[in-house]
């Protein structure tokens, strides 16, 4: 298992209530099932990667969460989950809303554009950085609300939402002291683990 | 020389009748004492008799679903697509089960059978079915075959009505629900398309306030009308753009195209068929008017309008899904306007409600709401893992 999904999977209840945004082929849901036997819905919009989670038996809606998610109950999750797809959304702000309205908790991934090869990148190239986890140019990416981990923390303070963890790992999903030490400098995915502030 | 079918056809078919003598009572509270259902099958039933699979029809629909009745038959069953050895529903995999609905006009009891109590055709006598007293009566005939679970209830349109139905009245007797095309009650709109189709029927000069057999004759201009309608509906304006609105090459006034698709070379300043889809629906109610019963039309119609699983719980749908205890597939296509994505949303919104397993298809597809009996691929291949996934588990259910 990839070490980013051995964090997540830790913070998840055994038999609780999952909601994957953007759950892509249903891995994480599939090892969710699995081993912590969840009840698991997953939402999607790319075609092949419906027809996977399908081949999986993993529950899948065919749905943008651009459009919203009003069809989805307050508090009928018990965690929301969000792989990767912050930085992809169009309202990252509301969207970490919606996650804490459908969900008692939240896990968000997303790749730290403070990391410093993006830093060096920018600093020494004058150019956009293009990296193996950051692969696309500016003009074609659907990554369009990059944020660094102060950024994140920044917003969870604005929006009163409490961090229960935060974890950062390099892009072989490994983390060690020095990136806990220097999470915004050297993490490259950012990890966290929020609920609301009661 | 004997005809070779494609090696995934069920081949040819035999119906069968099931008779049924106990008196079942219908939702309207008047009730049949005794009927028939005719029937067919396709695949082989496991010792553990698991592996069954219910196909429910739509309005125009019957038992014939896959294969040919004959050597000579040229048209296989409606949903010949979807269901055969390495199809979508795989008869090497499932024993399917495929009824004609009560009411209707292919050999189940219906308007246009003989009342055993009056000698004579039931015709406007024959009780009004609702989609309960459908499933009402297929879980009857499940019991006949031996079936206490399907291993999944199947249906497009009106079948997938049955499908939710299903799910809702009989949850310990059905493993999934794949609901496919539906909508949780009709609309104002289809309601209304309904009734131009009534009315037309029932205003032909050879309706005979439906007594029409007894008077050897039948409501063919109605009919036909009804069909029309009915077939715009079931098309996309994409997919009759495709099919008949090509510009005409026959028709050159003043250098340029003219027109779609005109029939011959010149407009009739008439109220002639001019243009090619005009005689299309005409051919296509023409047809229909001459294998269809009229009555039964009627009954049909009605089921759909009176659609509401949602009415026996203060029209909360979710309390009603709640009912039930099996997996849901829901699929809709893009340009169906009689049950756009839309419906089928609700439909999964309220199962999210309910908190049930449920995976949701919106397919892009050109052909409106006849999508669902064509082979587009990410249908098929959607609809044909998911029921792959379904005898896995029957599988290791078994070991």
């Amino acid at each position: 298992m990839r070490p980013d999904l051995e964090i997540i999977q830790n913070w998840i209840t055994p038999k609780s209530r999952v909601l994957d945004l953007g759950c892509g082929d249903g891995s994480l849901l599939n090892y969710l099932k699995l081993k912590k036997n969840v009840n698991g819905i997953g939402l999607e919009i790319n075609a092949k990667d419906i027809q996977s989670c399908i081949a999986k038996g993993v529950n899948v809606i065919e749905q943008n969460i651009d459009e919203g998610l009003t069809n989805f109950q307050s508090n009928s999750f018990d965690t929301v989950l969000l792989a990767q797809t912050l930085q992809a959304s169009s309202k990252p702000d509301l969207l970490i809303d919606e996650i804490l309205r459908i969900g008692e908790h939240g896990i968000i991934t997303f790749p730290n554009f403070g990391n410093w090869k993006s830093r060096l990148s920018l600093a020494s190239n004058g150019r956009m950085p293009v990296s193996k986890f950051m692969p696309h140019n500016w003009y074609d990416t659907p990554n369009i609300h990059f944020c660094t981990v102060k950024d994140f923390d920044a917003l969870c303070v604005e929006k009163n939402v409490r961090i229960l963890a935060r974890t950062v790992v390099d892009s072989q999903h490994q983390g060690n002291w020095a990136m806990k030490a220097w999470p915004n400098f050297l993490g490259e995915i950012a990890i966290y683990h929020i609920t609301k502030n009661s | 020389m004997s005809r070779q079918f494609p090696s995934d056809s069920v081949g040819i078919i035999k119906p069968q009748t099931a008779h049924f003598d106990e008196e079942l009572t219908l939702r309207s509270g008047k009730s049949l004492n005794g009927f028939d259902l005719v029937f067919e099958t396709y695949g082989e039933l496991n010792s553990s008799k698991s592996n069954a699979i219910l196909i429910c029809h739509a309005l125009s629909g019957d038992h014939h679903a896959a294969g040919y009745h004959s050597e000579s038959d040229a048209k296989s069953g409606w949903w010949d697509t979807c269901i055969g050895p390495g199809k979508a529903i795989d008869t090497n995999h499932f024993f399917v089960v495929s009824l004609n609905n009560l009411g209707g006009c292919a050999g189940s009891t219906g308007p246009a059978s003989i009342d055993p109590t009056t000698g004579k055709y039931f015709g406007p006598d024959f009780p009004v079915v609702t989609v309960r007293d459908w499933v009402n009566s297929q879980a009857m005939l499940s019991d006949k075959l031996g079936i206490q679970k399907w291993a999944a209830v199947v249906g497009g349109s009106l079948g997938g009505m049955q499908v939710m139905r299903w799910a809702i009245s009989y949850p310990e007797r059905i493993e999934h629900a794949i609901c496919i095309a539906a909508a949780p009650k009709l609309s104002a709109q289809n309601i209304a398309f309904n009734e131009v189709a009534r009315q037309s029927i029932t205003n032909d000069a050879n309706f005979h306030g439906g007594r029409y057999l007894d008077a050897n004759t039948y409501p063919k201009q109605g009919l036909m009308l009804a069909r029309m309608v009915g077939h715009i509906t079931y098309l996309s304006d994409s997919a009759m753009g495709s099919k008949f609105g090509k510009d005409s090459t026959l028709f050159d006034p003043s250098g340029d195209k003219f027109g779609r698709d005109l029939r011959s070379g010149t407009l009739s300043f008439g109220f002639d068929v001019d243009f090619q889809v005009e005689s299309y629906l005409q051919y296509q109610g023409e047809r229909f008017s001459e294998n269809f019963d009229a009555n039964t039309y009627l009954l049909m119609t009605k089921a759909l309008d009176y659609f509401d699983p949602a009415i026996d719980f203060g029209g909360d749908l979710s309390r009603a899904f709640e009912q039930a205890s099996c997996k849901f597939l829901i699929m809709s296509f893009s340009t169906d306007w009689r049950f756009p994505p839309a419906r089928s949303r609700e439909i999964v919104e309220h199962l999210l409600k309910a908190k049930k397993d449920i995976s949701y298809l919106e397919i892009d597809a050109d052909q409106g709401h006849d999508s669902f009996l064509l082979p587009i691929p990410r249908y098929i291949d959607g609809f044909k893992s998911y029921l792959a996934r379904v005898f896995e588990e029957l599988s290791s259910d078994a070991a």
